[in-house]
């Protein structure tokens, strides 16, 4: 295999608050091959989203980069100026959002937006974008292109909105696709339509796709590798395979757990007791300590390092080995 | 079915205007519940899930139906009446933080709900609130909080208290938790079903996710287009769907597989739920129905017996009930 | 997005009992931000105890003047000058200053109060009564609010009582208008659903679910309405239609004092630079409690 398409190193984020400062990620490593989709989990807080918006410049102003690098073919994304990362974003990288209406322009015709990103890109000429609109309404399944080309974002249901998102981040056949919570607004008959799309397209241009999300679910069934994050941290990172067969981490096993699945009635949930905090300093021991069932002196005292668990395998806990013994 | 439900609920209809056009949010729906017993509405969103529950609880008037709560007529009832009777059938909301006021802090929130139905004295009322709190796992400090101090799971145990804070005996739970990140999604409903254990509640559920609304009901209604297109029991509904719609959403379900081969394929369903403000002809479903033919097309399903206490409004329920289980795999 | 990093989880412990202030206190830290704010605030406290303890303070009587120091410019023992009659200009002003009060925040409450009443009547009930009072205020609005203050300042008198209800009738249209949209946005929410839900009558819920969450907005309207009706007294009394002489009033000194401007400008600075400073004081305090109490400055 040769070079990874995206590898973010050693990642640190933080922001600040009127009164403190919040550790949001805590020195996360991983890379993405051309053609793999990565499923980046975890709840609200955990940094999963951050992780990615920091790597292509949408970190929200009072957030800071504090070290780390992020190389895309070849280039460190974090050094490049605003101007020069808007020119990656968008013709390099695509990236969809969880809510599309915030970032689709309601004056425009969809049509229009999706040729501008064709054209400020310099992908392609007036009569080529425009040609191309068109077949990328098609692909997405969108009945009717001619006369939809015309028609304004609020004349789209939910999941057609995602549908022309998607469409605008394709416009210039990026390599790279980050997917943020992209179907979590959406029914799940919507979701199944959306991920039958990606899942299309992939395997049509060999295309990467990173889906940040909160779903084991879509995770799981949609994406060849996982990652799982919690205060900012990675937890545990593997094949989707591996991982199904033997997630060994209290905290990947604990949200497994704590998901109420069909077929579950009668069966007994045990979720993970208390709630996250947030990180306003840094850490000293495994940011799961204060939830876990595992944890002992040495959790709070030492922060665990991602280290080998296995082949295609790795997880950040002290207790792994015992964890697993006891599960199985 | 027993001959005196909690709940019956007899041919409500319920239409909207918007932008001068009838947009029919619920038709004909009728269920019955007993106490003690929960009746799950899945559908997506436009289903009318949400409207069915503020019109069980009349804060939406219908157009038309009957609705007998507690041997009582509900439909006919006094403003006056109905304000006391509030006491016995309560709601908790998928936005906690939207249902309180912002400048009431949360205990106040709960007394106030005591003190409009006049219930014990201010310190009586004040000891329940605490007791309240600790009963759905709140730490007593938290009282002297206001809303936006506190986590979404924590304002939802806040409605949850509130509600009880009556004694009702029909909860109807609006997405409790579809707003709560999936570790306090399982804490809240575990709750929610301990409560109903204590204090025999009776729950409508109304959410969109299946998984969730099978693990605590016992009957089911699958909502589109604001009409049940197939109602059963719950194990009943997942084990044999016979509506195509509900087929759809059950095979739409990601579930974690539990080996490697077990991995879904992502098969998509065609086309969208219909505006409900131009549903389709005939059966509303045949625009995205595998099996649609002209009949469908054009002649209105009724709801038709599957088996005992299972129906489905679909023209494919006469066919012999064996094919009707091979289509559906 | 769903995975911002910082709105997340509060506080899981310690609520202490001080935190039922914090909501003033969490206004007030975000008042004390705006320096200028701040700085009106002490002015308008200044103002306001002059007001009120200025007869007593005063070092001379508004109704005599001492002939002997005529258009005198500031010394020690008129710092403010005198005027054409010998009125010592300092007492002059402090006297000013308790009318100039009782008359604005009396119309401003008048207003106010003609304002909530007809404004949540409006909201709440809906309807014909609706319609008639939106017409009815946007009637009022296209009225010049001045002419109409200056007609009934005619046809009522020119006591402190009418001059208030002059000031004050024609201003209603205004805080109704607040009133009934911040009801409206309400009636139709979840506060106010679940409020229903839990079987609260429509005065309960008026009283303790929206009056509450408009005090805020309402404060911040009472605030900005004062130096509005400063400005009509002023301007009344410029007319000629303020309080009857002797009592004093900041328009009608300054109407005076601008028929001879280059003779004797002290007659114009003071009483004109300090009306000016309050307006605009008055003003920065509205503006800091904008900031600090409504709902759009909640974080």
């Amino acid at each position: 295999m040769g070079e990874p398409l995206l590898s973010i190193d050693d990642l640190h984020v933080k922001f600040s608050r009127s009164e403190d400062e919040v550790y949001a990620v805590n020195g996360v490593s991983f890379t993405i091959d051309a053609n793999e989709a990565l499923g980046i989990v975890g709840e609200s807080g955990s940094g999963k989203s951050v992780t990615l918006m920091s790597a292509i410049g949408l970190l929200r102003e009072n957030g800071k980069i504090t070290s780390g690098t992020a190389n895309f073919q070849g280039q460190n994304l974090l050094k490049l100026r605003p101007k020069q990362l808007e020119d990656i974003r968008g013709r390099d990288i695509g990236v969809v959002f969880q809510d599309p209406m915030t970032s689709l322009n309601p004056i425009m015709r969809i049509g229009d937006q999706i040729m501008e990103a064709m054209l400020t890109h310099h992908y392609a000429g007036r009569k080529e974008a425009f040609e191309r609109t068109l077949q990328l309404l098609h692909e997405m399944g969108i009945p009717d292109p001619k006369s939809r080309f015309k028609s304004y974002p609020h004349e789209f249901s939910g999941g057609m909105r995602q549908r022309i998102m998607i469409a605008i981040a394709l416009a210039c056949e990026p390599q790279l696709l980050i997917a943020d919570e992209p179907t979590t607004a959406l029914d799940v008959t919507v979701q199944m339509q959306i991920l039958a799309l990606l899942q299309d397209l992939r395997r049509k241009r060999g295309m990467s796709v990173v889906m940040v999300t909160h779903d084991f679910g879509l995770a799981t069934n949609f994406c060849d590798n996982i990652i799982v994050m919690y205060g900012g941290q990675i937890m545990e990172k593997a094949t989707t395979d591996q991982f199904i067969r033997e997630a060994a981490h209290p905290y990947s096993l604990g949200l497994k757990r704590s998901i109420i699945e069909v077929g579950h009635k009668g069966k007994e949930i045990l979720p993970i007791p208390k709630t996250a905090k947030t990180l306003t300093a840094a850490l000293t021991g495994c940011p799961f300590a204060d939830r876990c069932n595992y944890t002992t002196d040495r959790c709070r005292q030492e922060v665990p390092q991602l280290r080998a668990f296995g082949t295609n395998h790795e997880l950040a806990c002290h207790h792994a080995e015992e964890v697993a013994c006891y599960v199985r | 079915m027993s001959d005196n439900p909690l709940l019956r609920v007899e041919n409500i209809s319920k239409t909207f205007r918007v932008q001068g056009k009838k947009l029919h949010a619920i038709e004909n729906v009728s269920f019955t519940l007993e106490a003690g017993k929960t009746l799950g509405l899945v559908g997506e969103s436009g289903s009318g899930k949400s409207t069915l529950g503020r019109l069980v609880l009349r804060l939406l008037e219908s157009d038309k139906g009957k609705i007998f709560f507690d041997g009582a007529d509900l439909s006919k009832m006094s403003k006056e009446k109905l304000r006391a009777l509030r006491r016995d059938m309560q709601i908790i909301f998928q936005d906690p933080k939207a249902s309180l006021s912002p400048r009431m802090t949360v205990g106040d929130a709960i007394e106030d709900a005591m003190a409009i139905h006049k219930i014990g004295t201010k310190a009586s009322r004040r000891a329940r609130m605490t007791e309240l709190l600790e009963r759905v796992g709140l730490p007593s400090e938290i009282q002297y909080a206001y809303p936006h101090e506190l986590s979404g799971g924590q304002l939802q145990r806040v409605g949850i208290a509130r509600a009880l804070s009556l004694n009702p005996k029909l909860i109807i739970c609006d997405e409790p938790v579809s707003a709560l990140d999936v570790s306090i999604q399982v804490q809240v409903i575990q709750l929610l079903r301990d409560l109903q254990q204590e204090f025999n509640l009776t729950y409508i559920f109304i959410s969109h996710n299946l998984a969730v609304v099978e693990y605590l009901s016992d009957e089911i209604a699958v909502l589109y287009l604001g009409e049940v297109v197939e109602q059963a029991p719950a194990d009943e509904l997942f084990k044999t769907p016979t509506h195509p719609y509900t087929q759809v959403l059950l095979d739409s379900i990601l579930k974690i597989p539990e080996t490697p081969e077990m991995k879904q394929q992502m098969v998509s369903i065609q086309g969208e739920v219909p505006s409900p403000l131009n549903p389709p002809s005939g059966c509303t479903f045949h625009p995205r129905c595998p099996y649609a033919d002209d009949h469908c097309r054009s002649v209105k399903p009724v709801q038709s017996l599957v088996a005992d206490g299972h129906v489905a409004a679909c023209h494919r329920v006469k066919e012999p009930q064996d094919l009707l289980l091979l289509n559906a795999k | 997005m769903a995975s911002t990093v910082t709105a997340t989880q509060s506080p899981d412990s310690a609520v202490s009992k001080q935190r039922r202030r914090s909501q003033f206190y969490q206004g007030w830290k975000r008042f004390k931000r705006h320096k200028l704010a701040v700085i009106g605030l002490v002015w308008v406290v200044i103002f306001c105890i002059a007001g009120v303890i200025g007869p007593w303070v005063a070092p001379y009587d508004y109704r005599t003047g001492d002939f002997l120091a005529i258009n005198q410019g500031p010394t020690w023992t008129h710092i403010f000058g005198t005027d054409n009659v010998g009125h010592d200009m300092f007492s002059q002003i402090l006297y000013s200053i308790r009318s100039a009060l009782i008359i604005a925040v009396g119309a401003t409450l008048v207003s106010f109060i003609i304002g909530i009443i007809l404004g949540l009547w409006a909201g709440l009930r809906g309807g014909l009564a609706d319609i008639i009072i939106m017409r009815a205020v946007d009637f009022m609005m296209t009225l010049p609010g001045f002419l109409f203050a200056l007609i009934l300042v005619i046809m009522l008198g020119r006591g402190y009582l009418s001059l208030i209800l002059a000031i004050g009738i024609p201003g209603w249209a205004g805080y109704a208008r607040l009133i009934r949209s911040l009801v409206l946005s309400m009636r139709d929410g979840e506060m106010v659903e679940a409020a229903r839900a839990l079987g609260a009558s429509q005065a309960h819920i008026a009283r303790r679910y929206m009056l509450p969450n408009v005090v805020g907005s309402m404060g911040v309207a009472l605030a900005f309405g004062i130096p509005g009706d400063l400005i009509q007294i002023a301007g009344l009394s410029i007319f000629g239609m303020g309080l009857r002489p002797p009592i004093p009033s900041f328009g009608s000194m300054i109407a005076q004092a601008s028929e001879n401007v280059l003779g004797f400008p002290w007659l114009l600075y003071f009483p004109a630079g300090i009306f000016a400073i309050t307006l605009l004081s008055f003003l920065f305090v509205a503006d800091g409690l904008q900031e600090a109490f409504s709902p759009k400055g909640g974080n």
